[in-house]
């Protein structure tokens, strides 16, 4: 058993370090061609150097720069083309945002005030806590997720979206499926794993409502009229094909019993974070950046290089979450070693986004979109870099099984991908409703609650997590002076957690406001500050 | 369309090259481990407390994997057990092995709190045993009735946590979810053990 187990495990170490050697050959030697070139694959005619920000949809008449009038027409129709399943999947993403901030806020307060609504077994607190952590995965995230992705597919490909109904019937067996995995676990039908609660009889209607958006991307690129594919475009078609075969292969019923359900588990776990929501998260950041800096990104072979190592890392890190555990040691190394390799994708991610970023920084004071984009970003470098020193054993035997824990996964799904799709509906919203976001003050509250309320948030489960783990490891500690311990840093996660929520009312109310077209009917874009857009404008220019 | 098709299907063997490691290989080595002698199956009131169990999601706060001692000595020390070993969990489907420790590991909560009624009362209200616990109440899996019937596992609950009047038995559910947690002993021997930590554990007790 064990030479056989070596062997494969020699066998996949090779092919891995072949596989990786073959790219940065094949980067190296132009294989993949184009270069600069494919990173300009976003812009029209004449666009580079001006910044697309979110204003309504730019036509020639209202437009005095010189960009290629017919290839302006095209995006405004492209736009337009993807309208309606784009604003299907992005407002079902807002209304499980708001019921998902709901039901987090209340496990949070659980915890601090444990006879809070104790008496009714709908709102006890293991069950409150998974329907929190599932309409925020698969409703808010990936909801938006696809949505933003549906925008985006048209554009890439500089074509009008083809199937766009096919993606609309999805959102709406998503939105059914998520309805019913909610209902089943509040009535105590969970499956009973984390990430796979939902039975998985509610699950077969996620992978159709998947399958159905895989139809439009699939077609819309066989349409496509662009040389390269920009590299938005890898990470969603990839990002696409892995979530149905993960998702169904982890929800089979009853094929792994015990100790190995615990690997499946961890392994799908992971990888919605890293092979669903991240390729996501960052595909939009590739394209948000440079789209409203006006300017490529710096390195078109160094995304290529993060995209696939992406792929072949990211997809082996899950069992990380069970080092100590009942489960072989070569498995959990494995994992270790791959959490740990993450760091070359995502350096490389980090170097394009910020160093696109570089000397623009100050675009940042009047870009929502931006702002949101860019803090997105610099929080994935932050916690995915935290994430790789979380698996090695010497920080996990302190961390795993305390608050840490938890942080760092808000860290992630909320600073990073939630900041993101936040900049990206304010990007996409203006261009689908021929229509300004009616209030600039609610997009600087909006902004600044969720900015503060994570913030308090991450810091106060790390610093209380550690401590945690900290007095776990010493067994002289009583186990109810660390419950002691931890309770200050439980409740300023519930103020973190209640500013977050309270920023998704206004964000909610402003996306409400916009859907009914309230305010004036303006030409300009709603930014931050108003009135420096054509100063901004020029000085970009001159950095030409 | 063909270069698009290309980065599908490269992503898609990435997942499969990761299946292979990840999914396929564990299950072919864990499916032949030992099956330790002593470990018994679920009876059919242990296996509905676990469906329980799982229903009001016990797992978000409490693991049941005590760590290797040469990873961590504390879990022992704790009287939490010896390492857990993959043929422990044989009858475990879902597992239920947690990622959270707010309460302490429940491997052999069973061996630790053998009473049935420290257990009903802590799932009553856990601050009537437990000073400051933060552990949820089970109110809602017990009755309050008037007069017991025969047969009612009456709970006596200390002033002042019990109702201003009535008596508190235990339903069907509470005495199902007792037996899993009573169940939750895994203090015999576990062969595969790796020889130099099982002789360890072993001198340290359960």
């Amino acid at each position: 058993m064990t030479p056989t187990i070596a062997i494969l495990l020699i066998i996949t170490f090779v092919v891995s370090a072949v596989g990786l050697l073959l790219l940065i050959w094949s980067i190296a030697t132009n294989q993949f061609g184009h270069g600069s070139l494919a990173a300009r694959t976003i812009f029209l005619e004449g666009e580079e150097g001006h910044s697309e920000d979110p204003a309504r949809t730019v036509t020639p008449e209202t437009t005095d720069d010189n960009i290629d009038a017919d290839e302006l027409r095209a995006r405004g129709q492209a736009d337009l083309s993807s309208r309606r399943a784009t604003m299907a999947w992005l407002g079902s993403a807002v209304f499980w945002l708001l019921v998902g901030s709901g039901y987090g806020l209340l496990t949070s307060a659980k915890f601090h005030w444990p006879e809070l609504l104790a008496d009714s077994e709908w709102l006890t607190f293991g069950r409150v806590r998974p329907m929190h952590l599932n309409a925020v995965a698969y409703g808010w995230a990936s909801m938006a997720g696809v949505g933003t992705a549906i925008f985006l597919i048209p554009r890439l490909f500089k074509t009008a979206l083809v199937g766009g109904r096919y993606a609309l019937t999805g959102a709406g067996i998503w939105n059914l499926g998520m309805l019913l995995g909610l209902v089943s676990i509040n009535l105590g039908l969970s499956d009973g794993e984390e990430w796979l609660e939902f039975p998985w009889q509610v699950d077969i209607l996620f992978v159709i409502g998947g399958a159905l958006c895989a139809i439009p991307l699939v077609l819309t690129a066989a349409n496509r009229r662009v040389a390269h594919l920009y590299v938005t475009s890898w990470y969603l078609l990839a990002a696409l094909v892995w979530f149905p075969i993960l998702f169904l292969l982890a929800n089979l019923p009853g094929l792994f019993p015990g100790a190995s359900g615990a690997t499946v588990n961890w392994w799908f776990a992971h990888n919605v974070l890293g092979l669903w929501v991240t390729p996501i998260g960052v595909g939009i950041a590739y394209y948000m950046i440079p789209k409203i800096l006006g300017r490529p990104i710096i390195s078109y072979q160094l995304s290529l290089i993060g995209f696939w190592s992406l792929a072949l890392f990211y997809s082996q890190v899950g069992i990380h979450h069970l080092v100590g555990g009942p489960v072989p040691t070569w498995l959990v190394t494995l994992s270790i070693v791959h959490s740990v390799m993450m760091s070359i994708p995502v350096i490389t991610v980090a170097i394009n986004h910020h160093g696109t970023m570089w000397g623009h920084f100050g675009m940042l004071r009047r870009s929502p979109t931006l702002r949101f984009v860019w803090i997105g970003a610099l929080m994935y470098t932050v916690s995915s870099l935290q994430g790789s020193m979380e698996a090695l054993r010497s920080v996990n035997v302190i961390t795993h099984f305390t608050h840490y824990t938890v942080g760092h996964a808000h860290l992630g799904m909320y600073a990073f991908l939630s900041m993101i799709l936040f900049g990206a509906i304010y990007f996409i919203m203006p261009r689908l409703l021929n229509w300004e976001w009616p209030w600039r003050p609610l997009i600087t509250l909006h902004f600044w609650l969720v900015s503060i309320g994570i913030l308090i948030y991450v810091v106060a489960l790390s610093v209380g997590g550690w401590l945690q783990g900290l007095s776990l490891l010493d067994a002289d500690t009583p186990f109810m002076d660390i419950v002691r311990l931890t309770l200050p840093y439980l409740e300023a996660r519930t103020l973190g957690g209640a500013l977050m929520t309270l920023g998704h009312l206004v964000f909610a109310v402003h996306f409400v406001a916009m859907l009914t077209r309230r305010g004036k009917d303006r030409r300009q874009p709603t930014l931050f500050r108003a009135g420096e857009r054509q100063h901004k404008h020029s000085s970009v220019e001159v950095q030409q | 369309m063909k270069r698009a098709l290309a980065i599908m299907v490269g992503a898609a063997l990435i997942l499969l090259l990761a299946m292979l490691t990840l999914v396929a290989m564990p299950y072919v080595q864990l499916s032949s481990e030992a099956v330790p002698e002593q470990l018994e199956p679920y009876t059919t009131a242990q296996q509905r407390g676990r469906d329980l169990y799982i229903a009001n999601g016990c797992v978000y706060c409490h693991s049941q994997q005590p760590r290797d001692p040469g990873f961590s000595n504390a879990d022992s020390e704790r009287g939490w057990g010896r390492p857990s070993v993959p043929g422990d969990y044989t009858f475990d489907q879902p597992h239920l092995m947690g990622t959270m420790r707010t309460g302490p590991d429940l491997f052999n909560i069973g061996a630790r709190q053998p009473s049935v009624d420290w257990q009903l009362l802590h799932l009553y209200n856990p601050r009537a045993v437990v000073e400051d616990s933060i552990m949820p109440a089970y109110r809602f899996l017990f009755r309050v009735v008037d007069t017991p019937a025969e047969g009612d596992h009456v709970v006596k609950i200390p002033d002042p946590y019990g109702p201003e009047s009535g008596t508190v038995v235990a339903t069907r559910e509470a005495l199902e979810l007792t037996s899993y947690l009573l169940a939750l002993d895994h203090t015999y021997p576990a062969s595969t053990l790796p020889q130099a930590e099982a002789s360890q554990a072993q001198g340290e007790g359960r």
